[in-house]
């Protein structure tokens, strides 16, 4: 199962941020990870949370511009060069990353990492093959 | 004779009294009247249309009565159907910026040209130019009327003809410096631009210290405070040439040395000043929408044209001994068309592009404003959720490729700002298209 990203658009100005978040914490929603990419004039606010539908049913009510992106949340051993032979391997099955970021807790000496393919399904399926430990939805969200 | 009177290029006509040119104009009128509806199509609909025809003109009262042209008229007959000879006689063709469907085009014959180039060298005589001058063209050359036309009427005149076109200050200044020019012929924003780099970029350029003593400014809308910073900065004299495609060009009229109104030559070109808003021709001296008919052209005769530039007229029995009538440097328009460097430019153009781009209408917002010297204008695109993407790269590339449409079809560089949907200001319910924040 894929994680739901939301995406949001933000123009790169003081307050702007804020008011994405205030929506989400209206609606009680919780973020359990998030980044930015920034450019001079805007920037593209990424993040996971516990309640994407309802996430992305505010932000659109408030007329935000966002989406609903599927990423893959991967378990990585959170040890020195794990990381490095994850990409490696991605490298070899020609995966190409778009974007990628960590999550802010750790697992039972796993560490979850976000990654953003230009193929989900065929990155999801090579991973399988490789062992790797793809997190679902559920375990995230710790329902 | 005064100094004044020597300096005329065509004393017979720019000297003729007042009941002498309004005989010229006459005849000139019937002609031209004529000419259109026997040999142009859309014209001769829209006279009979209209309960018209050439055999009713019977004074200069009679104008009255001449249907209008619009700028919608020239979109819909585009490319050549305003023209009123065979393509073959067609020697030179122009056109204003826009996309298919929104451009114009206008032609001339040979005899046309002559006009063109004769207007001009009138123009530049006015500033005290002759043949021993230089003058530098820094006009864009191509479809746009200023560069060809300038080139033309500097070579008439007589004068060393420098066609450098626009841009590349650095080189306009080596060629100043090199070539020994005395006049220089750009849009004004271009002019303070050239001070600006002067002053940033060249501190050891000194102006004073070439023969450059004169800028021939037009292309766009500018005040006398602008005149007085190019005299300021530059130290060098500041003159109006006036013009617009659809007539013929620049040397629709001209300032002469007195610098106060411009003098249009009217056995070439007809005026009235109408109430933008009624039609109705309003006494000389009034404030209204100036209304050009051409008296001479071949190929393509520009009747009742509304140009949408607020002025008036007036005669003033100028030092400069020409009897020409006088406009005022035109202080608006009657309609939303935008200047912007020199290029004409419609909000549904901008639109325009945007649907093309994205096949999907944004909202948007024009800003304009003068970031130096320089006319700079911003489009605002507030992005929906067809236009959002997750990818930062995909949101720039779509940046990029609204930037490039504007270039290619609109000749202007815009920067384009992506904003969050439902920021760009709306008044009653209809989006705020354009703010100028220019002071000219």
């Amino acid at each position: 199962m894929n994680v739901t990203q939301l995406s949001v658009f933000i123009e790169n100005k003081p307050g702007h941020l804020q008011n994405v978040l205030k929506i989400l914490a209206e609606k009680n929603i919780n973020i359990v990870t998030l980044t930015i990419a920034e450019t001079s004039d805007f920037g593209v606010l990424r993040m996971i949370v516990n309640n994407p539908d309802e996430g992305i049913r505010a932000l659109r009510e408030s007329h935000v511009a966002c989406s609903a992106t599927d990423v893959l949340a991967i378990e990585i051993d959170d040890t020195p060069g794990s990381l490095f032979k994850a990409i490696d391997t991605f490298a070899r099955r020609e995966l190409n990353i778009e974007y990628m970021y960590a999550f802010t807790e750790k697992r039972e000496g796993k560490a979850v990492m976000i990654f953003r393919f230009e193929n989900p399904e065929t990155a999801k399926k090579a991973l399988k093959e490789e062992g790797y430990s793809i997190v679902s939805k559920i375990d995230i969200i710790g329902a | 004779m005064n100094a004044e009177v020597e300096k005329m290029f065509n004393k017979e006509y720019e000297a003729m009294p007042l009941d002498k040119m309004r005989e010229l104009q006459f005849e000139r009128l019937k002609w031209t009247l004529s000419h259109a509806y026997n040999n142009n199509p859309f014209y001769k609909k829209k006279f009979d249309e209209a309960g018209f025809s050439p055999d009713k003109f019977k004074s200069l009262a009679d104008m009255k009565h001449v249907p209008f042209l619009v700028k919608q008229d020239m979109r819909d007959n585009y490319p050549f159907g305003l023209f009123a000879v065979p393509l073959n006689r067609v020697v030179r063709v122009h056109s204003s910026s826009g996309t298919t469907g929104n451009a114009t085009v206008v032609g001339y014959t040979k005899n046309d040209v002559n006009v063109f180039a004769e207007v001009v060298a009138r123009c530049l005589a006015a500033y005290g130019a002759t043949e021993n001058d230089v003058i530098q063209v820094a006009y864009g050359y191509g479809l746009f009327t200023g560069g060809l036309g300038l080139h033309y009427g500097a070579e008439k005149l007589g004068a060393m003809t420098v066609p450098i076109s626009g841009g590349n200050t650095e080189r306009q200044l080596m060629l100043i410096k090199d070539f020994g020019t005395t006049m220089l012929a750009c849009t004004p924003s271009y002019m303070l631009n050239i001070a600006d780099y002067i002053e940033k970029k060249r501190p050891d350029y000194k102006i004073s210290a070439t023969r450059l003593k004169a800028g021939i400014l037009g292309a766009e809308p500018w005040s006398e405070n602008m005149r007085k910073e190019i005299e300021a900065r530059l130290g060098i004299e500041a003159f109006d040439i006036y013009g617009l495609s659809e007539v013929i060009g620049p040397g629709v009229s001209t300032e002469c040395s007195e610098k106060s109104g411009l003098h249009v030559f009217e056995d070439h070109f007809y005026v009235e000043i109408i109430d933008p808003d009624t039609g109705e021709i309003l006494p000389e001296g009034e404030k209204g929408e100036i209304v050009y008919t051409s008296l001479t052209k071949e190929a393509f005769p520009t009747i009742r044209y509304r140009s949408k530039d607020i002025t008036r007229l007036y005669h003033d029995n100028c030092k400069c001994g020409r009897t020409l009538v006088k406009m005022e440097k035109v202080t608006g328009r009657s309609d939303d068309m935008m200047i912007i460097r020199g290029v004409n430019v419609f909000p549904s153009q901008i639109e325009s592009v945007l649907m093309e781009v994205e096949g999907t209408e944004p909202h948007y917002q024009i800003i304009l404003d003068r970031k130096g010297a320089l006319d700079d204008i911003e489009v605002k695109v507030e992005v929906n959720e067809k236009l959002f993407s997750d990818e930062v790269k995909v949101l720039n590339d779509l940046a990029r490729r609204i930037s490039d449409r504007f270039r290619s079809a609109l000749g202007i560089s815009a920067k384009i700002s992506l904003v969050e949907p439902m920021t760009i200001p709306r008044s009653e319910g209809k989006a705020v298209r354009v703010v100028d924040k220019r002071k000219i």
